[in-house]
């Protein structure tokens, strides 16, 4: 990818340079052909440091809080009890082909995956860096960019385990496979995360790879205890080969005390289709890049996501798709609601190479401001070079419809319940669209539980 | 049932109803006439509780309630009923969701054992078939896509499984065909009991043939300048409303 953000020097994080030389320590007898890549992101962290709000990427994504709170690699906490209990919680168990649970980053237990089709794999990273260990260096570190992505960078310096996931050629897998990834301090009361207090970070990998006509979904939950402070930041990357489906979904609904960066790096083949959702329901901060290259024609993309902010959450997504070749397709659909002081961001960058005629994009960015103190900053970004092209895009900020209310409320129902009605509607409109079942239960029960009134709506699903 | 007294609103500072007088009887159908713009359609909305008119003087009074102290939601719980000239376009709520929540929360209000899904179903099914309409409406997105005839059939639909005592219908003949027309006024028509009243506004004579009111006034300029029986109907659709311009002249 050719784009360049000018950025600032922005403070490096010596806390977390000074841990590196301990963990490469322990962790390059594991996988030697690992450190040079290590090597190379942490100096890449240590160019670039936490981002400053002088980087345009991050302009109204403020990461103060993160620069000034002292962090300590998660590799260095004696696991917590609780991470079964709070993984228990987010299980589809037997709707699921393999259900994996993260603590802290690290596999703690598979469970399932006896019937899966020959050739999958389904593992975790540590342990496919050893067995596989081919499949794994052609694939890892190699999708993610580290320009203009500290984040990444930093996840990749420290990469040591998360999901792995192989679907060789032509081969499809039913149901979904879930990671569910806990992140615990194992300190139920931590308050603010910059207190002055050592916080835990995470950096869980997942690698997905699917071959020539592959078919899978695979869900990343991410959660935590409430009121834990932390900072979690995975990275996945996602290899989509010629021809294949692939339905990729991230649930996150951590602490609100909790930092969360993410990073999504996808390459898809020739007639492929990928769809990536971001389900965000806030912690203090989120941030979340997801990038897409499109190399080869006729792919198809849906980068969809919904998110949910109270308090002061900030929620920032940031999605780059990059149209390479000719005849592609890529839709992007992403909805917020913002209320109390919470802010809401969304970039949305469309690149489209001189060679990729007939691009069709389209972008759609839909907000809902339940205060008048929320706020939200959505910018679109086209950088079009071939000139054959359909690209769209078109963004909306607006409060609960008065009409709509009225309607409601002359049909009897009261004003906070109405409310309510309206707002379900708005993100159903993404819900509705992931395809198991029980996670659109599971989001919509999500926002039962948060919107007033709830548990009357509820009972009208059926 | 419903007595209107002097009642003057306004919105966005312009007086648009100015001092309307109605009594109305349970077991009453009134129609309300007048050419467009008269303030046929503000008048539906003040009595439903829209809070964009500001009523500045004047009385309603329903069931012995003072009407304009409740909220919207509160009017139709005590059972008043608008059937909307436009209709609202609610997406990714389903029509099935939509009133079941509202049948419940009236039910709830008036103390009455809530229905469930099955009840309800039920209901709403046998309503539908009255009306002429698919059952596959109920999963769709409120209003969302119908056409003009759908969106009013619709409204009769909810009225008939709200069971209102007061119905206000505004202008539901226009965007109808004559087969449809016929079919609405039927429900309509069955509706009609001792203990309800229904005000019916329109601004052709048409749907009175098929819904025969006891009493038409004639509103115009926020004013009802004219009543008499059905009669004034029939030669509101010889003479159309020019009269009302030599009548206000005439003043
Ligand atoms: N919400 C509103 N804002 C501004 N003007 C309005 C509004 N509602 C109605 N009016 C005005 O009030 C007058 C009466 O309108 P309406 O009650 O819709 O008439 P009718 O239903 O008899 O055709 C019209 O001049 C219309 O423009
Ligand atoms: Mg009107």
């Amino acid at each position: 990818m050719t784009t360049q953000t000018k950025t600032a020097a922005a403070p490096p994080k010596q806390d977390i340079l000074d841990q590196y030389d301990a963990f490469r320590a322990g962790a390059a007898s594991a996988s030697d052909w690992l450190a040079p890549v290590r090597e190379d992101a942490i100096a890449r962290f240590r160019e670039q440091g936490i981002p400053t709000q002088k980087w345009e990427d991050y302009r109204f994504t403020n990461l103060a809080p993160i620069a000034r709170t002292k962090f300590r690699h998660a590799s260095t906490y004696k696991q917590p009890d609780g991470i079964a209990e709070i993984a228990a919680r987010m299980k589809f168990a037997k709707e699921t082909a393999v259900e994996l649970v993260f603590g802290n980053g690290r596999l703690m237990q598979t469970n399932g995956g006896e019937a899966l089709p020959a050739g999958v794999i389904v593992m975790s990273l540590a342990e496919a860096m050893k067995s596989h260990t081919d499949l794994v260096k052609q694939h890892l570190a190699k999708v993610a960019k580290l320009d203009s992505a500290p984040m990444a960078a930093l996840n990749t310096a420290f990469i040591e385990d998360g999901l792995f996931v192989y679907v060789p050629k032509g081969v499809h897998v039913e149901k979904p496979v879930h990671a569910i990834f806990v992140t615990d301090s194992g300190d139920g009361k931590a308050g603010a995360a910059d207190s002055g207090a050592e916080r835990l970070v995470s950096h869980p990998r997942t690698l997905i790879v699917l071959g020539e006509s592959a078919e899978a979904r695979v869900y990343e939950t991410f959660t935590s205890r409430k009121g834990d402070a932390f900072w979690s930041n995975p990275v996945t990357e996602v290899v989509v080969g010629e021809n294949a489906r692939l339905e990729h979904l991230r649930f996150q609904d951590e602490s609100g005390e909790a930092f969360h960066t993410g990073t999504i790096e996808a390459t898809q083949g020739r007639s492929s289709w990928f769809t990536t959702y971001s389900f965000a329901f806030g912690c203090r901060i989120t941030r979340n890049d997801v990038n897409l290259a499109l190399l080869g024609e006729g792919i198809e993309s849906d980068l969809d996501g919904l998110y949910i902010g109270a308090d002061e959450q900030l929620i920032d997504h940031h999605t780059f798709v990059y149209h390479r070749e000719p005849n592609c397709e890529s839709r992007e659909f992403y909805k917020g609601i913002l209320g109390d002081k919470a802010t809401g961001v969304f970039s949305g960058k469309i690149l489209v190479h001189q060679k990729a005629q007939k691009t069709d994009a389209k972008q759609t960015n839909r907000n809902l401001l339940l205060s008048d103190s929320a706020n939200v900053h959505t910018k679109p970004q086209l950088e079009i070079f071939a000139d054959d092209v359909k690209c769209t895009h078109g963004a909306t900020i607006g409060q609960i419809d008065a009409n709509s209310l009225f309607y409601l409320k002359t049909r009897g129902i009261d004003e906070v319940t109405a409310r309510s009605l309206l707002i379900y509607a708005f993100a159903g409109e993404v819900v509705e669209r992931v395809s198991f079942p029980p996670m659109r239960e599971r989001l919509q029960n999500l926002l039962y539980d948060r919107l007033p009134n709830g548990d009357e709506l509820r009972g009208l699903g059926e | 049932m419903l007595s209107i007294k002097n009642l003057h609103a306004s919105v966005e500072g312009n007086e648009i109803l100015k001092g309307i007088n109605l009594e109305a009887k349970a077991g009453e159908v009134h129609a309300i006439m007048g050419p467009n713009g008269s303030g046929k359609s503000t008048l539906a909305q003040v009595l439903a509780g829209h809070e964009d008119y500001e009523v500045t003087e004047g009385s309603v009074t329903y069931l012995g309630k003072d009407l304009l102290e409740l909220g919207a939601d509160d009017r139709a719980c005590e059972g008043i009923f608008l059937a909307f000239q436009y209709p609202v376009e609610i997406p990714g709520v389903s029509t099935s969701y939509f009133l079941k929540a509202a049948v419940n929360s009236v039910r709830r209000y008036r103390k009455e054992e809530e229905l469930d899904a099955v009840q309800f179903l039920t209901l709403a099914k046998e309503k539908m078939k009255a009306l002429d309409m698919d059952p596959s409406f109920l999963h769709r997105s409120v209003n969302e896509g119908f056409s003009g005839g759908e969106k009013k059939k619709n409204e009769i639909f909810q009225m008939a499984v709200l069971d209102p005592k007061l119905a206000i219908l505004d202008e539901t003949d226009s965007g109808l065909d004559i087969d449809a027309l016929r079919v609405v006024a039927d429900g309509v028509n069955s509706l009609r009991s001792p203990d309800r009243t229904m005000i019916v506004v329109t601004h052709y004579q048409r749907l009175l043939d098929y819904i025969v009111p006891d009493f038409v006034h004639v509103l115009s300029e926020g004013k009802i300048v004219k009543s008499g029986d059905k009669n004034l109907a029939h030669q509101l659709e010889d003479e159309g409303y020019s009269w009302l311009r030599s009548h206000a002249e005439a003043r």
